[in-house]
């Protein structure tokens, strides 16, 4: 059941929930629930950024929440200083806390991030609950409202202001940031590690970033939180709190801003209506709604894992990047002089244990050329390639790009020198449009930060990152599905995508792996087209491809592996007749 | 539960305490820092330093939590490998073990078999929800019996031999064959049709039937927390040191059980059956080892060790109805501190959480609890460093 694809109905509820408390319609207790779900949503907005965006699951949001709430308590109780200075401490102490704890956190793989979170998670609500100075279990009361001019906000509706003003302007930062540069980064983080890395980003940087923000809007709610409830103890920090959360933001669809707020809603609501309901039905021993809980969770896995959101609102609509204006291209790289050496492979060695994978293997990539690295399955090319590209370290040897010696080369160097690739296996951001995956290339190309990103000044960037996007869309043919999410194309279309994307670096050495798999024909061609544009141009193309027609019609030299040596090298003509070539592909000839 | 008001120790519990720590002169009730803490914890008047003998109490005291531990966390990797279910509600298997003896030994009738009851006709419930199309006379004679009849005739076993007060074995096995069948319908009821699910989902779904299985403990059994009888009331002294007969009991019965558990996995089909579930599920599917089945039984041993793990806790700790809770938590830092892999590094890490957290409760009572989860991170930084796992976590 999908009511409608534009946003118009979300729009309409909002604006009526927006409205009903000035209606006089809504009761205080009404009201009091929805300043609640506002101060849930912003932890939910945070975790969806997170976890359904970022790939990273925390059970320990609500210690984020405590530490911006009893900052903002012991500065408000103990020193007396007024409520609304102490937002900024409130923010500043939970990013201080978030950048130490997701230092060591974040860089957790699979697994054991979502325990580590448990457990720290687990470990503050015992902090709060035994620190003396903090009230330990008891907590601290007495803590002043929010003021404008000399009138205490303590009315829920007045509060109501203050709260969804706060859940409005985290909706838009965290829909500008994602629409941005560092949004696609972040984007690309879940399932994408590898693509984003080859392009530039710095992806434990940006894991920590989402983690901070994710923090700060936990702190801010926190600060919220105190405020409103004018006490805090530890018992809504622990684990329980954190699990809901999640909770709230996976029943919203893990990934969409908006359903981080029809999570809060629903589970604050469902807990209420549970503590509410469930004694008048049942009688008043026990907490039912704690039986109840738990079981409505197991349901919502059970029935509706990806969210409620996608399956009322339908997919996200596509993005709207800003006009690309063609008057102002993005800098040109300076490219050496055709024929100069670009690329030196000298004794490259990989070893996996006892498998020497590639056998001091020795090349040259000059610019301007289209050299093809050849050889049967196994023969240590994709293990060559990802050597040169950093995403594996030399046993030994040298590699060398333009004199720069890549021996400490990382996968963020490579791009930074001007090594664009395509993956063998083809490695995109499902989720997003076809040409903001392109525009993902163009990473290095752009400056703006998350900031500039949130208060959306980031606007002139990103027409010409869009510009350049849309122009390498152009060439490889599929400016047509610019706008399309990038999961409903061809496998032979996104190979083009990652080429489009590649070509988006500003490249001077084009790394290609097997683009030819999967493409029909009249693709072949336009690709084999295209590649010789691209070589007219100056680029030089390493091509890694089991499709002889196409890399003898198009190759400038050839290199020949197997069993990870260098079995020949030469032009396309000669190593068509290569004794050692013909053996082993064909076998020998006893 | 997090943040619930703190109920006060057991009846039993000075008594238990003027048994266990005759040789610390002080002692001293501190506030208690969460839902439960060991009696020992109370440390001694002085802190300037951990004696010979202070230091052989707490290793004994963190050896013997270790051992329960070292169960619990067992239970917990077997889970996690064969279902990829981090089986957060691990822990409520011991505590409602624990109650289930105290109410026997009162000559009570527990309320285990109704919830046992509860949790079977859910579970056929379910069962015939989900399977409607492909229900076979015998799909619903199994479910009738493993679901309706078992816990009937359970129900009408307890209600015949409680109020005869047959002693402690009866009572043991009794609780055992009460807690036991709960683990697979758990399985059934929550974990089965997610069963492909992500990590995270399933971590999830283990926090919902967290929630509903303590709630249900608190309808059940109660807000008050009980203890039970030690085992063997036996002590001998070591030098300065007294050792009890319950921590012999408590060594042996783990040792036991490790043993058996290594037998089972190493020598019988079944046990290799579940190992290659763990190793490789769809390889496994396709040699035709039923992955339902598998994680059935594997939560069959998991509340069965759980359960067993609730006999030895009892005597040495008062139980409230979400004393799990923590108690399965402290054996999740040490099965993740095994790698969720590892049987034998997972024990040696159960018996270092039980002793830091003795060392720690000495210390600094207060922040122990503090203290052992973060133990966790370290470790775990350590392991994604260096045995980087490859697994998805979304």
């Amino acid at each position: 059941m999908k009511f409608s694809r534009g946003p118009i109905i979300p729009a309409i509820c909002a604006l009526a929930i927006l409205i009903a408390p000035f209606t006089g319609l809504l009761p205080d207790y009404w009201i009091t629930l929805f300043n609640y779900i506002g101060i849930s949503s912003l932890v939910a907005i945070g975790l969806v950024l997170l976890t359904g965006v970022g790939g990273m699951t925390s059970f320990g949001q609500a210690a984020f929440v405590g530490f911006g709430a009893y900052t903002t308590a012991v500065l408000t109780t103990r020193f007396g200083i007024s409520p609304w200075l102490t937002l900024p401490a409130s923010l500043v102490v939970t990013m201080a806390v978030a950048g130490l704890i997701g230092a060591i956190t974040v860089r957790l793989s699979g697994h054991y991030l979502p325990l580590g979170t448990i457990a720290w998670g687990i470990a503050f609500f015992y902090l709060f609950g035994n620190i003396d100075w903090l009230g330990a279990h008891d907590g601290l009361a007495g803590i002043p409202p929010l003021r404008v001019g000399t009138h205490p906000l303590i009315d829920p509706r007045d509060y109501f202001v203050v709260v969804w003003i706060a859940v409005v302007l985290a909706v838009i930062a965290t829909q500008n940031l994602l629409g941005g540069r560092i949004g696609r980064a972040i984007r690309a983080l879940r399932r994408s590690t590898r693509a984003a890395e080859a392009f530039g980003v710095n992806t434990a940087a940006a894991k920590l970033m989402v983690f901070v923000y994710a923090a700060m809007l936990a702190g801010l709610a926190g600060w919220l939180y105190a405020h409103f409830q004018r006490s805090v103890s530890p018992g809504p920090f622990g684990i329980t709190a954190g699990t809901e959360y999640l909770l709230m933001a996976v029943l919203g669809g893990a990934g969409r801003v908006y359903g981080a707020i029809l999570g809060a809603a629903g589970i604050t609501f469902l807990r209420d209506q549970l503590q509410n309901f469930l004694p008048w039905l049942i009688g008043n021993t026990g907490n039912y709604e704690t039986i109840a809980f738990g079981a409505v969770l197991v349901l919502i896995l059970q029935t509706a894992s990806s969210g409620v959101w996608p399956i009322l609102f339908g997919p996200p609509p596509p993005p709207t990047p800003p006009e690309p204006r063609d008057d102002k291209p993005t800098p040109e790289r300076t490219l050496p002089a055709p024929g100069t050496a670009l690329l030196q492979v000298q004794d490259a060695r990989k070893v996996f244990g006892g498998l020497v994978a590639v056998n001091d293997v020795n090349f040259d990539v000059q610019s301007g050329r289209i050299i093809g690295l050849i050889g049967p399955n196994g023969a240590g090319k994709s293990t060559t390639f990802n050597l040169i590209t950093g995403v594996l370290p030399l046993s030994s040897g040298q590699i060398q790009f333009e004199g720069h010696a890549l021996r400490t080369q990382t996968p963020q160097r490579a791009a930074a020198l001007g090594l664009g690739r395509t993956f063998q296996h083809v490695e995109i951001v499902a989720d997003m449009s076809v040409i903001e995956n392109v525009a993902l290339g163009a990473h290095l190309l752009g400056r703006a930060g998350p900031l500039r990103a949130m208060l959306r000044l980031d606007r002139a960037e990103e027409a010409l990152l869009f510009a350049n996007a849309k122009r390498q869309l152009d060439r490889v043919g599929l400016a047509d599905v610019a706008f399309r999410p990038v999961g409903t194309l061809a496998l032979g279309q996104l190979r083009l995508v990652e080429v489009a994307r590649a070509l988006c670096l500003n490249p001077v050495l084009l790394l290609l792996d097997e683009p030819a798999a999967g493409l029909r024909v009249g693709e072949k061609k336009a690709l084999a087209r295209l590649l010789r544009e691209v070589r007219s141009e100056g680029l030089s193309v390493l091509l890694v491809e089991h499709d002889m027609d196409f890399v003898m019609s198009l190759a400038d030299r050839l290199v020949v592996l197997d069993f990870g040596t260098r079995i020949a090298e030469g032009v396309p003509a000669d190593i068509r007749q290569h004794p050692a070539v013909l053996e082993a592909y064909l076998g020998g000839v006893s | 539960m997090p943040g619930r008001s703190v109920a006060p120790h057991g009846p039993n519990y000075p008594l238990e305490l003027s048994r266990r720590l005759v040789n610390l002169a002080a002692i001293k009730n501190r506030q208690r820092a969460g839902p439960f803490t060991f009696p020992e914890n109370a440390p001694s008047g002085d802190r300037t330093g951990v004696d010979g003998t202070i230091f052989l109490f707490l290793l004994q005291d963190g050896i013997i939590n270790g051992a329960v531990y070292a169960l619990v966390a067992i239970a917990t990797v077997l889970v996690f490998a064969v279902t990829r279910v981090i089986l957060v509600p691990q822990g409520e298997f011991v505590a409602f073990t624990a109650l289930t003896i105290a109410a026997l030994e009162n000559g009570n009738v527990p309320s285990t078999p109704w919830l046992l009851l509860a949790l079977g006709c859910l579970a056929a419930a379910s069962e015939m929800v989900r399977h409607a199309s492909e229900l076979t006379l015998r799909r619903v004679a199994r479910i009738v019996l493993f679901d309706l009849a078992l816990p009937v005739a359970l129900l009408l076993l307890t209600r015949t031999l409680a109020p005869m007060k047959l002693g402690q074995a009866v009572n043991i096995l009794l609780a055992i064959a009460l807690i036991t069948p709960m683990g697979p319908m758990i399985y059934r009821i929550a974990f089965e049709p997610i069963a492909h699910s992500s990590v995270l989902v399933l971590l999830m779904a283990a926090f919902g039937v967290h929630f509903s299985l303590t709630g249900l403990g608190l309808l059940f059994f109660g807000p008050e927390g009980t203890g039970t009888t030690p085992l063997s009331s036996a002590s001998f002294s070591l030098g300065d040191l007294v050792v009890s007969g319950q921590s012999i009991a408590v060594l042996i019965v783990t040792a036991v059980l490790l043993v058996l558990f290594a037998l089972f996995f190493g020598r019988t089909l079944l046990g290799k059956a579940l190992r290659a579930c763990s190793s490789n599920r769809v390889g496994a599917r396709l040699v035709g080892i039923p992955i339902s089945a598998a994680g059935q039984i594997a939560f069959a041993l998991a509340a069965l060790l759980g359960a067993v793990s609730g006999v030895l806790i009892g005597p040495l700790m008062t139980v409230f109805y979400d004393s799990g809770f923590l108690i399965g938590l402290k054996a999740f830092v040490a099965a993740i501190l095994g790698g969720l892999v590892s049987y034998p590094l997972t024990v040696l890490a159960a018996l270092g959480v039980g002793f830091a957290e003795a060392l720690f409760s000495f210390w600094a009572s207060n922040f122990k609890e503090v203290l052992v989860f973060t133990l966790i991170i370290p470790v775990l930084a350590w392991r994604s460093v260096y045995a980087p796992h490859a697994e998805e976590t979304e």
